[in-house]
């Protein structure tokens, strides 16, 4: 039997203020989104603490009045990975304009899951809302969990409840916070203490000019102007500060080398961070020293490898491309005479190689080549020594 | 309209108050008094009415996202029933 | 000295005829002999009182008073104010100490004025005898078997009785005007939106205002200019140039009709069946008064006083329901002993703390917001509230004040309405009106029934018209001496003043003040 999955998602975006919604205290303590159907602000209510309090509940309410915007999604999304695609691509969206810090470990961004089972064509099954979703693994999780459930449920003949449920990590399973009997309960009414917010035409527009480009406005841009791959410029414009660090470093280093600057900036610099567990703002190497090291490999100086010693010592010790290549001697010999006179030695004294090379045994060729790398300690340019050898044997 | 003994319950319950099965009868026919006082008002025809929430029409201020209160939670929790570590304690609310 | 105003206390100070501890001491010792009768006042704290008016008569010292620096207030025990117990008229709060200040509580301690203490009022602000007290009930100073109105009936009757020469109080449907008309002493409810409502317990927060209650209009334009301000803690807080309310009081536009010029508006539905004999003779001697110095009449259309009633008590107690859930037993305040779980503890404590007014507000504003019914009660009352408003503004076309009743009878048993809310809810008929449309409204002394019970005239003004209302009720007051009469409880207070002063033989250099 064939069962629909039906997911709408809830996400609490903590707002980056100084200051509490309704007063000036202090906040600090301790798919695709065009699925949206509505976004409010709201305040953090507080949260409760179940450890052993004698055997009661601790309730803290050092984020009470934080401000939250709350986005609502349609129920749209079919499946677990399409409600974690959707909920990366909000994250992406609030970090870039800059209204959330998206620390999901602080629960900064967290996402309750309405998710509930029907057969193919029929009306909207009766959902349960899995709350507080810190994590997109978890989140994943939680939704796969719930609807194995309501699937096993429905079979047994059982009939699902509206309620409100809990993911538990340990377990990997929802259990039952509260039914939502009373829901239709609920008042609501103006209140006289909140005022209406009016949005004068020119403020709105005001903010309208301050506005970032937005990631996929500018994932597409990466790939017109620049001819990056769709996997480079989705890759780029996931976080803002990287995409920041492509656009800075490719000022310095030229239009021309963007291919080279998106390949250093989504591996190694990439690579590092993850290796140290930094974020981009963290990275110890600056856009311009990049861009410094990009050019030398753009004119030639440095060849891949020797680019990637410079760059470890940039890491690790920091400084520009040419004082490292200067002071740890790994310029790339482009001096023909210098090579010659090396491929000269090697020449002789590997007499044997170059009578195999001479019977038609090509490998002895690569060997040839091999020693003279060897003997240059990399800094020859390969091309360049394949060419000189073939015109001395030649 | 005139509320029954079950709906004086329920409205007791959404505004989580205790009425006692004693108290409940005389509620009732308190909150009908006051209700029968009420419906003079659906004798008026307000069809094209806007409702006001607020005698002026006041809006929003809006104000810099500045820190202006100090933080003063020893002294708010200090008049709390009941409180440790920096929160405020109530009976398990899950098992 | 007990019949003091502000006005004559502050000469006192300023000539330096008396000190702000001498008279503090003073009143305190009224409050010690009378309010055991009285039962006006909550909390009383001599020792912070008097380290007030120490500082106060400092702040004098060092040549920077104000205008009432050293002059002692009550406060209506709705204001918080830091260090004292603020109980709200309530259980719920019988422990509350404020560990903050109301805005009107910092503007006064600014001001230099000492607090003599917070005084008593109907539970959370609901109703209109000062009996829903947890505290019990203040008795009227002009007849300690009746009521003194409500819900600021501890604030009036204080004044009334000479145990303090002003206090602060808070107007949602009549509770200044109201206690005011029935102790004989002038009230007066500003503008919403011209005083903050920051640290002021919420009973209803679109209609909830604070203002002064005082012997004269003067000194409650004398009071109004220091608890007015812009305060950005209050969402509803008007952003206003600072304004003299006291500026125009004695303007005499013309020496022999003080008054010319002005346009009374005298709404019909203000005379209707509801008011006794006495109560409407006053009030039309009193408007025969003013015609004879101002413009005759103009015809003007008020809202049904039963109307606004109906509106009101949908209004009120929606926003009450939602602003005293805050009551929970969690944070401050009552919480129940014996609980199963959190459930349990809400109900249980919402039950304990809460008396059974305030309960039945809780349950119609919670019966009119729920599904089903909003529409018919709280939509409609809005839009009751807006027809009322335009009724107003219509008549403020053709008059610059209304004048009218401010209570349809005089000072009423203690006991005598308690048990019937209906009949206690149309004591407010005629101030009820003036909340719901956000007005200033006044109510100063104008007669004495046949038992020598005060009398209440009521002067409603535009928006922001507190200055002009000020001074007509002071040009009233400057002709009348409906205000000067004292109640048997200041009388006995002003003998035993002089007795004390007959008796004590003062030692050299030493004040005879008596505690």
């Amino acid at each position: 039997m064939n069962w629909e999955t039906v997911i709408g998602l809830e996400v609490h975006t903590q707002l980056t203020t100084k200051s509490k919604i309704f007063s000036g205290a202090s906040t600090a303590f301790g798919a695709e989104p065009n699925t949206i159907t509505r976004a409010h602000l709201e305040e953090d209510a507080g949260k409760s603490l179940h450890e052993d309090f004698a055997g009661m509940t601790g309730i803290d309410l050092n984020r009470a009045g934080t401000p939250l915007l709350e986005i609502v999604s349609e129920p749209d999304m079919r499946s677990a990975k399409e409600a974690v695609a959707y909920a990366k691509a909000l994250h992406t969206l609030v970090t870039w304009i800059g209204t959330c810090d998206g620390n999901m470990q602080e629960g900064s961004f967290r996402c309750d899951a309405n998710v509930s089972v029907r057969r193919p064509g029929e009306p909207l099954g009766t959902r349960r809302e899995i709350k507080n979703l810190n994590s997109f693994r978890f989140l994943e999780q939680a939704i796969n969990y719930e609807v194995r459930w309501q699937i096993e449920q429905i079979e047994d003949g059982h009939k699902i409840q509206q309620a409100t449920v809990l993911f538990d990590p340990d377990t990997g399973e929802t259990r039952m916070m509260r039914t939502k009997e009373d829901a239709h309960d609920y008042r609501y009414f103006p209140d006289p203490d909140l005022l209406p917010v009016k949005l004068e035409e020119d403020w709105i527009e005001q903010i309208r000019s301050t506005m970032p480009e937005l990631p996929g406005a500018m994932c597409e841009r990466f790939q017109r102007d620049y001819g990056l791959s769709v996997y480079d410029a989705a890759g780029l414009t996931s976080q803002r500060e990287a995409a920041a660090f492509f656009t800075d470093t490719l000022a310095l280093a030229g239009e021309a080398n963007a291919k080279l600057v998106a390949n250093w900036v989504q591996g190694e610099l990439s690579a590092s961070l993850n290796r140290e567990e930094k974020s981009i703002a963290e990275a110890p190497i600056a856009p311009a020293q990049l861009a410094g090291l990009i050019k030398r490999i753009a004119d030639g100086t440095l060849s891949n490898k020797l680019a990637k010693q410079v760059f470890e010592v940039m890491w690790t010790e920091g400084g520009e491309v040419d004082a490292i290549i200067e002071a740890k001697g790994l310029k790339q010999m482009s001096d023909s005479g210098e090579v010659e006179r090396i491929i000269d030695e090697v020449l002789a004294a590997n007499a044997k190689s170059v009578e195999e090379f001479r019977a038609g045994k090509e490998k002895a060729f690569n060997a040839l080549v091999g020693q003279v790398m060897k003997a240059t300690k990399g800094k020859a340019n390969p091309s360049q020594v394949n060419e000189l050898l073939k015109n001395k044997l030649g | 309209m005139s509320l029954s003994l079950d709906d004086v319950k329920r409205i007791a319950h959404l505004a989580r108050i205790r009425v006692s099965a004693e108290e409940v009868g005389q509620t009732r026919d308190r909150l009908n008094g006051i209700f029968e006082l009420i419906a003079e008002m659906q004798a008026v025809d307000t069809t094209g009415v806007a409702p006001m929430a607020h005698a002026r029409d006041v809006f929003q201020r809006l104000r810099p996202d500045v820190v202006t209160e100090p933080d003063r939670r020893a002294a708010y929790q200090a008049i709390a029933p009941q409180t440790e570590n920096g929160l405020y304690l109530v009976p398990k609310v899950i098992e | 000295m007990a019949h003091s105003t502000l006005k004559q206390l502050a000469d006192l100070l300023a000539t330096g005829k008396t000190s702000s501890v001498e008279l503090s001491q003073d009143y305190l010792g009224r409050i010690t002999r009378q309010n055991p009768g009285l039962n006006a006042f909550i909390t009383v704290d001599a020792e912070r009182t008097l380290a007030e008016a120490r500082a106060a008569d400092a702040v004098r010292a060092a040549g920077q008073a104000g205008p009432l620096t050293g002059v002692p207030i009550a406060h209506k025990d709705i204001f918080c104010a830091e260090g004292w117990l603020t109980t709200c008229g309530s259980k719920m709060l019988h422990n509350f100490v404020s560990p903050y200040d109301a805005h009107v509580i910092s503007q006064f301690k600014a001001a230099g004025m000492p607090t003599l203490g917070k005084t008593n009022m109907d539970e959370f602000a609901m109703g209109s005898s000062n009996e829903t007290s947890f505290y019990g009930p203040v008795k009227n100073p002009w007849d300690t078997a009746r009521v003194p109105g409500g819900s600021s009936g501890g604030s009036a009757a204080c004044v009334a009785a000479g145990l303090a020469p002003a206090a602060t109080g808070t107007d949602t449907g009549g509770s200044i005007r109201q206690p005011a008309a029935l102790c004989g002493i002038t009230g007066l409810k500003p503008t919403y939106g011209v005083v903050s409502r920051y640290g002021m317990i919420a009973f209803a927060s679109s209609l909830d205002q604070a203002g002064p209650m005082a012997q004269t209009a003067e000194d409650c334009g004398l009071l109004l200019n220091v608890m007015a301000g812009f305060d950005p803690r209050d969402s509803t807080s008007l952003e206003r140039e600072k304004e003299d309310y006291a500026r125009d009081l004695a303007e005499p536009h013309d020496l022999i009709k003080p008054l010319a010029g002005l346009r009374i508006g005298l709404p019909k539905e203000f005379f209707g069946a509801g008011l006794t004999g006495d109560t409407a003779k006053a009030v039309q001697d009193a408007i025969a008064q003013f015609k004879s110095s101002a413009l005759p009449r103009s015809k003007s259309a008020c809202p049904t006083p039963g109307l606004s009633v109906a509106a009101y008590y949908v209004i009120a107690p929606a926003e009450a329901s939602s602003n005293l859930s805050r009551f929970d037993g969690v944070r401050y305040g009552y919480r129940t002993h014996d609980y199963a779980d959190l459930t349990d503890m809400y109900e249980k404590t919402r039950a304990e703390g809460f008396g059974a007014e305030v309960k039945r507000r809780i349950l119609i504003g919670t019966y009119v917001l729920s599904h089903g019914y909003y529409d018919a009660y709280y939509i409609q009352a809005q839009k009751l509230r807006r027809l009322i408003a335009q009724d107003f503004a219509e008549a403020y076309k053709h008059c610059d004040v209304i004048l009218g009743p401010t209570a349809p009878t005089t000072a009423f048993k203690l006991g005598e309405k308690a048990d019937d809310p209906v009949q206690m809810y149309l004591s407010d008929i005629y101030t009820i009106a003036v909340n719901l449309a956000g007005l200033p409204g006044m109510s100063l002394p104008c007669g004495f029934d046949a038992l020598g019970l005060p009398i209440g005239l009521q002067l409603i003004g535009d928006y922001f018209s507190e200055a002009r209302m000020l001074n007509v009720a002071h040009q009233y007051q400057l002709a009348t001496d409906w205000h000067l009469q004292l109640s048997p409880i200041m009388r006995m207070e002003t003998e035993y003043k002089a007795l004390d002063a007959l008796l004590s033989v003062p030692e050299a250099g030493k004040k005879g003040t008596m505690v």
